[in-house]
């Protein structure tokens, strides 16, 4: 099978802002091009007039009511954040 | 050398719903909250917590489709679109992609010579992003030392429409653009106000030889904050274009950013990076399949629109004058004026003008009143007029005290003031009878005055120059 480029292979780790070794640059390329093999098995059946799966349950049309809930307590929605600035999440610069 | 070069123009247009709450979480959605109180673990991206779609979004949504004449999908698809910016906490946005809700509309915006019809690509679902703070920085995009998030808006409900290139000019843009606004608040999904940003739209420009067909490169025009803006704003993009083909150049793919409020500066221009979203099916949603039934009564909903008011008016008044009306949301109060027995060219000149100036919500006024006032209008002075105009929404308005504050118009009445004015200035009257015209002013002025503004200043400018004139 095709399997996946070294070049694909960073352009994926720079999109995920991963930065790679030499080494796991060519960890990677190996096991993303396994997945890949496996998963294109699917290519090998006539799959014409099979329509698209977008999920997995046959279910359709989940919605709710557009009625408020309750939201979080500041305290609850800060619990975890790595700096607060009055009621802000503080970010490094954008 | 110099070509006729044909401009081709793009939309997208992003609308936010008033509905009360998220897109895919009950946390209210609207202003009012400190920053960060309409927060829960669905909109923040605690890890766990699934999104569950706003069924009166997604009717919404399907009404706008219909009212712009789109094909509703008998499935639809939620899609994660993948980005990391302090503005997603879960780095992607739940959009829809290639199985959007609405798709292959048109709007036809009626013109002075007939209607322009604009295709609608598609009409998608998305949630919107959080507010970003850029500290210690000009408002500018570079230069900051920390971002601070507030998640309020965050997973709030948008919907994005995008044309197809059919716009050739900025104006028609410009008039898609407030067609497309006074539809989505007629049809009650949206307050569409561009300065608080419930309305925002980008624009895609490019040029190309006239009748060539080619799609050259583009420009994306991105935060345009209002109609005349935007036209302004495609009108010097399309001349720099050309400028740079006549000059043998190429233009460059990019992004013009306008920062809001500095639209006379010059817009900050970043190459376009080669996107990778990386789409693919939310697997936290299952798919949307409308219900005919519900697609049916979501359509019976929808009223005479806009665009067809326009050319429905247009036969009554001029073109101009229907779309102002129709545009500004005032044509409902001026049938219903005209109805009352209100001259149409008066009514329509009254609202568009004085009445927009007063502010008053047109849905509040009490159009019988209302044409009263209209049909006296030129016998009002101009101040109980406008104040009249600004009561016309309040309960038990009514024209009666201000129909008594009619001008004084007769000669008979107006005559002994105005004999006492020229008399006590026996000089001045000397002075505009040896040639110094200037000073007709100076005694109307004495006339308003002791008339305390009552005078009908046309008819006192006749009866002062007249006795002037000694005639």
């Amino acid at each position: 099978m095709a399997g996946i480029s070294k070049d694909e292979v960073l352009h994926v780790a720079r999109l995920a802002r991963l930065e790679l070794s030499e080494d796991e640059v060519a960890r990677f390329q190996e096991q993303l091009s396994a997945i890949l093999d496996a998963v294109s098995k699917v290519s090998e059946l006539d799959l014409a007039d099979v329509p698209p799966t977008a999920h997995p349950l046959e279910i359709e049309n989940a919605w709710a009511e557009d009625e408020p809930r309750p939201c979080l307590s500041l305290d609850d929605v800060f619990a975890n954040a790595p700096e607060r600035d009055d009621d802000y999440f503080r970010m490094p610069p954008a | 050398m110099s070509e006729t070069w044909e401009p081709v123009i793009g939309l997208e247009i992003h609308v936010q719903l008033k509905t009360e709450t998220k897109m895919f979480c009950r946390c209210r959605n609207g202003f009012g909250g400190g920053p960060n109180t309409q927060t829960c673990p669905v909109c923040l991206a605690f890890p766990g917590a699934l999104p569950v779609p706003n069924r009166r979004a997604i009717e919404e949504a399907i009404k706008l489709g219909l009212a712009l004449d789109c094909t509703i999908a008998a499935r639809a698809v939620f899609h994660r679109k993948n980005y990391f910016y302090p503005d997603n906490p879960k780095a992607y946005q739940i959009s829809q992609y290639d199985e959007p809700l609405c798709s292959n509309g048109r709007l036809a915006v009626p013109t002075a010579d007939g209607d322009v019809t604009i295709g609608i690509t598609r009409a998608h679902l998305e949630e919107d992003a959080a507010k970003n703070v850029h500290v210690a920085a000009s408002g500018r995009l570079h230069g900051a030392t920390a971002t601070l998030v507030d998640f309020n808006r965050c997973g709030t409900p948008l919907i994005e429409i995008v044309t197809e290139p059919d716009i050739h000019d900025a104006d028609t843009a410009k008039r898609f653009l407030q067609l497309l606004r006074q539809t989505v608040v007629e049809l009650d999904l949206s307050d569409a106000e561009l300065e608080k940003g419930s309305m925002r739209f980008d624009v895609n420009v490019s040029v190309r030889p006239a009748g060539s067909g080619e799609l050259r490169t583009r420009t994306e025009l991105k935060n345009m904050n209002s109609f005349n803006f935007a036209a302004k704003g495609i009108e010097r993009e399309i001349a720099r274009q050309i400028g740079i083909y006549e000059a043998g150049g190429e233009v460059q793919q990019e992004t013009l950013h306008f920062v809001p409020g500095e639209e006379d500066s010059p817009p900050i221009r970043s190459k376009e990076e080669a996107q990778d979203y990386r789409y693919f099916p939310e697997p936290d949603l299952v798919p949307v399949h409308p219900p005919a039934a519900l697609v049916e009564r979501l359509r019976a909903e929808i009223g005479e629109l806009p665009g067809a008011r326009i050319g429905r008016i247009a036969d009554t008044l001029s073109f101009y004058d229907a779309d102002v009306l129709v545009t500004g949301g005032l044509d409902r109060l001026w049938s219903a004026l005209v109805g009352a027995g209100a001259d149409a060219k008066e009514a329509a000149n009254v609202l568009s003008n004085q009445f927009v100036a007063a502010g008053v919500d047109p849905g509040t006024v009490n159009a019988a009143e209302l044409a009263k006032l209209v049909a006296a209008r030129a016998e009002i002075p101009r101040a109980a007029f406008d104040e009249a105009l600004s009561k016309a929404g309040d309960a038990g308005f009514a024209a009666g005290p201000y129909l008594e504050q009619k001008l004084v118009a007769d000669a008979g009445e107006l005559d002994p003031v105005i004999e006492r004015v020229i008399a006590a200035s026996p000089g001045q009257a000397e002075q505009f009878r040896s040639g110094k015209e200037g000073l007709l002013g100076f005694f109307v002025g004495q006339v308003m005055k002791e008339t305390g503004g009552k005078a009908d200043p046309r008819i006192v400018n006749e009866r002062v120059r007249a006795k002037l004139s000694g005639t």
